[in-house]
């Protein structure tokens, strides 16, 4: 039997390495994925604790769909928008698309 | 008693009053109209006067309850003082007089302004015009007299001091108006007094007394908590104000009666030119005749005696008391005073001035030695024949001011000064001058003959004048009662009068002419039609007025009389429990007064008769002397003494030096306290030192204030531009932040004991 | 054994994601993200998920990862391999991230974990079935609106501008 904990803590790692990715990438798309792995560490994280904890309801695996139903919607209209904004501004840095900056 | 007829009695002064209102707000420009206006207004005020004055005479109670109407009118604390007029013997007797005297001299005033005459476009204004043109302010002439009449007629009227007082200062302040009508009037002499000095004189002198009088009222408002006739002459009243005294710096203990009734006797003093406040008299007489006959002869100055008769009754709460021996005093010393002074005037009008200050001495007198009916007798029938006097001295000097132009130009001769006598009068010619006339009997019969009634009136020619009636009454009850000062000083008052009446009307009327204008003179101009008639009317009244009080003891025509004067009025005396008593009749007075009046006329006509017989040119003389230059018959044997009285006792330069100088100087010195050493120079450092801190406060402003609000803006500017860094427009650095957020919060749970 | 399978996999989607992440080549990095996604699947499979990592596959790995690598494609241009990986708060991002994975291991093995351990029932697939149709009909209804409105955001905002 493979401890909770070790399901949990590799989420924990994979999260921070998303959390890395997404905060210090430069390129639009490498953000993305980054947030991608994030939801990924969430999902590892909701099947380890239906497995290990209420496994009658579906509930975690459940959730887990959905995310990843989200997930899905949300690349979509990502991915479309930086591929917009690259039209607009012939750039996919991040770090270029500030026209909030005060 | 006809209370439905007597209402009307409100109507009396109101009428004169809205004459002088639609002279002053329409009709001014309209000589006749205003005049017309002036003249309907009193006879209207006449004509009701008489009719109620005529069915007053028949109620007998008239005097235990006097008509009254009032209305509640000033609110003092939570006292309604009631003002209103009253309707009672004395002022039915007055009301008898005084429109009628006004009318008289309104008529009289169409002739002597020159309404109806041409206006002469170059005549200045406040300057009398020349012969034969109109007075150029004569609609204001004529709406002052008519506010005038108003005042007097509401004063008589009035039921209550404060009423009293306020219609006494009316007639003061047209009193000055009047004696400065023609304001514009300057003499060549600097001494000579302008009418605009003149009526500020008469302002200023009355003023002191009515000040006094003032004060008078106000302690007797403290006293009674009223100022009502009939409450403050109530017995119980005057027996409080006869007890309770108060305490002077010098005379002591002072019952409040006797302080009252002497201050209020100063306001007549000033009023009626007693002395020592006599000196403004004979300078009003710069202002018109017709002034000179209404309101300084007939009815202003009157108007003392009558506050006098009217408040007797405080007067004599304290019977032969100081307040009365003080009015008796003054009032019989003046009388001689005044007599003397009129001898040696050279002025047809200043002496008749004088004589009126002699006379209404010998009213104040015969009050003060409690001759109360005597008194008011006596003011009435002065009324009529003093205006008579003034009047005929107004026609006198028109027609010799008529006789100079004549003589002037009628001969021809331009060389001679043409201008007319408005300006610069009294260096050429004075038409006033009694020296300057002579021989005017034929040449103005009209005026000779009602002048030399008045004339007799005034001196107390026996019987057939009024003047003998009152006077004798005066000196009889003088003599009666042991007053024998005051009746040596009235007999002796009544010689000098008969003694310069003659004087006036030889001088004037008989023997020759002494200039070219009195031999010109005449009643012929179109004026005269009014001035002679009304002294027709006022010499029959000189006559026959004083029969109504014709003792009925005296000799032979007391049979035929019953006296009504002294029954109406000594009615009102015994309703006011004032002493008068009709007297038991004495031939020695009688006898005195007629030796005295007969023997003054004759004693003046023979000093003077040489005199005035002489001419232009004095008996002996080779050239021809001017008749100023010629002395006077007494001025040898007097000598000083007639200096003295021509100079009228010095009493105007002493008062010019003591008052006038003394509170010119005193202004001087307090203008320079002023202006120059003390409040200007302090006030101009209070200036300078605000200024200074003003500016210290407009440097606080812009350095301490401005810098903070400044200070905060730029602040506020530059915490701002430090803290937009932080908005940075990139997505991932907030998220750093959050994630910074989250961890340290984590961190801190996870190290937080449980 | 399946411990050491379990290392292998974990070991795996680490690596690869930790590749992901820092890797030069935008095309190699959607590459480790296929093989992380891959790994992660394992992971499910190991937890008895076996839908769920069928599910995993096919969408992520399928459809997403393809996505991703269309969009690489048509931004090529933009970003080669010459281009900087890192913006200039990567030092700080990575010193949190550490931060953050200490405390979080520290919460994570303090824990006592309440865990039960029951067999995975038989008809799993079936009561999933059930119940996206059953107690949680309305957020599946949601979720396809969801999936719609994306659709259409997407092709409108991706849309060549005439």
């Amino acid at each position: 039997m493979i401890p909770l904990t070790w399901y949990l803590v590799v989420a924990a790692g994979l999260f921070c390495i998303g959390l890395y990715g997404a905060l210090a990438r430069r390129n639009a798309v490498g953000v993305l994925m980054g947030i991608e792995l994030m939801l990924n560490a969430v999902n590892i994280n909701m099947v380890a604790f239906w497995r290990y904890g209420a496994v009658a309801q579906m509930t975690g695996q459940l959730f887990a769909i959905f995310v990843i139903t989200v997930a899905a919607a949300e690349a979509a209209v990502g991915l479309a928008l930086i591929i917009a904004i690259y039209r607009q501004r012939r750039t996919v840095n991040v770090e270029e698309i500030d026209s909030m900056k005060g | 008693m006809p209370t439905g007829l007597f209402n009307l009695v409100v109507l009396l002064p109101l009428l004169p009053l809205l004459a002088f209102v639609l002279i002053v707000l329409w009709t001014h420009n309209n000589k006749k109209l205003s005049a017309g206006l002036a003249i309907g207004g009193i006879g209207l005020s006449w004509l009701i006067s008489w009719v109620i004055v005529f069915s007053s005479f028949g109620i007998e109670e008239l005097a235990k309850a006097p008509f009254n109407i009032a209305r509640q009118w000033l609110l003092a604390g939570t006292n309604w003082q009631a003002f209103g007029f009253t309707l009672d013997p004395l002022a039915a007797v007055m009301l008898f007089m005084v429109p009628f005297v006004c009318l008289l001299i309104f008529i009289y005033s169409v002739g002597y302004m020159g309404v109806g005459k041409k206006s002469g476009e170059h005549d200045p204004r406040g300057v009398p015009s020349e012969p034969g043109h109109v007075d150029p302010l004569s609609s204001r002439f004529f709406a002052y007299i008519a506010l005038f009449a108003s005042a007097m007629i509401g004063l008589v009227l009035s039921d209550n001091f404060l009423l009293l007082f306020i219609f006494w200062e009316i007639m003061g302040l047209c009193s000055y108006l009047l004696i400065g009508f023609w304001f514009a009037r300057k003499y060549e002499d600097p001494k000579q007094i302008t009418p605009k000095q003149a009526g500020l004189k008469a302002f200023l002198t009355t003023r002191i007394g009515d000040t006094i009088m003032l004060a008078g009222i106000v302690l007797l408002y403290t006293q009674t908590s009223t100022l009502s006739f009939a409450e403050v002459f109530q017995p119980q009243a005057l027996e409080k104000l006869a007890t309770t005294t108060t305490s002077l710096p010098i005379f002591g203990a002072v019952p409040w009666a006797t302080l009252i009734s002497i201050l209020i006797f100063w306001g007549a003093i000033g009023k009626s030119a007693q002395f020592p406040l006599h000196t403004w008299l004979p300078d009003a007489m710069e202002g018109p005749t017709p002034v000179s006959a209404l309101i300084h002869a007939a009815t202003m100055v009157s108007a003392g005696v009558y506050l006098i008769i009217r408040a007797y009754p405080l007067m004599q709460a304290i019977p032969h008391g100081p307040a009365l021996q003080f009015i008796a005093f003054i009032g019989a010393f003046t009388a001689l005073f005044a007599a003397t002074i009129a001898l040696a005037q050279n002025d047809i009008k200043k002496v008749l001035a004088y004589s009126t200050i002699s006379q209404l001495g010998y009213m104040f007198a015969a009050l003060g030695i409690g001759a109360y009916v005597a008194a008011t007798f006596h003011l009435l029938m002065h009324a009529f024949f003093k205006a008579l006097l003034f009047l005929g001295s107004g026609s006198v000097i028109h027609g010799m001011e008529h006789g100079h132009h004549e003589a002037e130009h009628g001969h021809g001769d331009a060389s001679r000064e043409t201008r007319g006598h408005g300006e610069l009068a009294a260096s050429s010619f004075n038409p006033q001058d009694m020296r300057n006339m002579g021989g005017l009997f034929r040449r103005m019969p009209g005026t000779a003959w009602t002048f030399i009634i008045g004339g007799l009136a005034l001196s107390g020619f026996p019987i057939i004048t009024a003047g003998f009636w009152s006077k004798d009454e005066i000196l009889a009850e003088a003599f009666i009662n042991r007053h024998w000062i005051v009746f040596a000083a009235l007999a002796t008052a009544a010689l000098l009068t008969a003694f310069y009446t003659a004087r006036q009307v030889t001088l004037v009327f008989f023997g020759k002419p002494r200039t070219s204008a009195a031999q010109h003179a005449s009643e012929h101009d179109s004026i005269f039609k009014w001035m002679v008639p009304p002294l027709g009317v006022l010499a029959f009244f000189a006559i026959a007025a004083g029969w109504v009080g014709i003792p009925t003891e005296f000799p032979f025509l007391g049979r035929f009389s019953t006296n009504p004067f002294h029954h109406f009025v000594g009615k009102l005396a015994e309703a006011l429990e004032i002493e008068a008593p009709k007297l038991p009749f004495n031939l020695t007075p009688v006898a005195l007064s007629v030796i005295v009046a007969v023997g003054g006329l004759l004693l003046g006509w023979l000093v003077y008769r040489k005199y005035a017989a002489a001419g232009a040119v004095p008996v002996g003389a080779v050239e021809e002397v001017s008749p100023l230059e010629r002395p006077d018959p007494l001025q040898r044997p007097l000598g000083r003494v007639w200096v003295l009285w021509q100079g009228k006792y010095y009493f105007d330069e002493l008062y010019d030096k003591v008052f006038v100088q003394g509170t010119l100087r005193l202004s001087r010195w307090l203008f320079n306290v002023d202006d120059g050493w003390i409040i200007d120079p302090f006030v101009d450092w209070v200036g300078r030192f605000w200024r200074r801190v003003s500016e210290a406060s407009r440097w606080a402003d812009t350095h301490i204030v401005d810098a903070v609000v400044d200070g905060v803006g730029s602040v506020t500017q530059w915490s701002g531009n430090a803290v937009r860094t932080i908005q940075t427009g990139r997505v991932q650095n907030y998220l750093l932040v959050a994630l910074v957020t989250v961890s340290v919060l984590l961190g801190v749970f996870l190290l937080l004991p449980k | 054994m399946l411990q050491a399978v379990f290392i292998v996999l974990s070991l795996v989607t680490l690596g690869s994601a930790a590749m992901v992440v820092t890797s030069r080549s935008l095309f190699r990095s959607a590459l480790w993200l296929i093989l992380a996604f891959f790994g992660i699947a394992g992971i499910f499979i190991l937890l008895h998920a076996e839908f769920l990592a069928v599910v995993q596959v096919l969408i992520y790995i399928g459809a997403i990862s393809t996505l991703i690598i269309f969009a690489i494609m048509l931004s090529r241009n933009a970003m080669d391999v010459k281009g900087q990986r890192f913006n200039e708060q990567w030092g700080v991002v990575a010193g949190f991230s550490i931060l953050l994975f200490v405390i979080l291991l520290a919460l994570l093995t303090r824990v006592q974990w309440h865990v039960t351990a029951e067999p995975v029932p038989p008809d799993a697939i079936a009561r999933l079935g059930g119940a996206f149709v059953g107690p949680y009909v309305v957020p599946f209804e949601v979720a396809s609106v969801l999936l719609v409105v994306a659709m259409i955001g997407a092709i409108i905002i991706a849309r060549e501008r005439e």
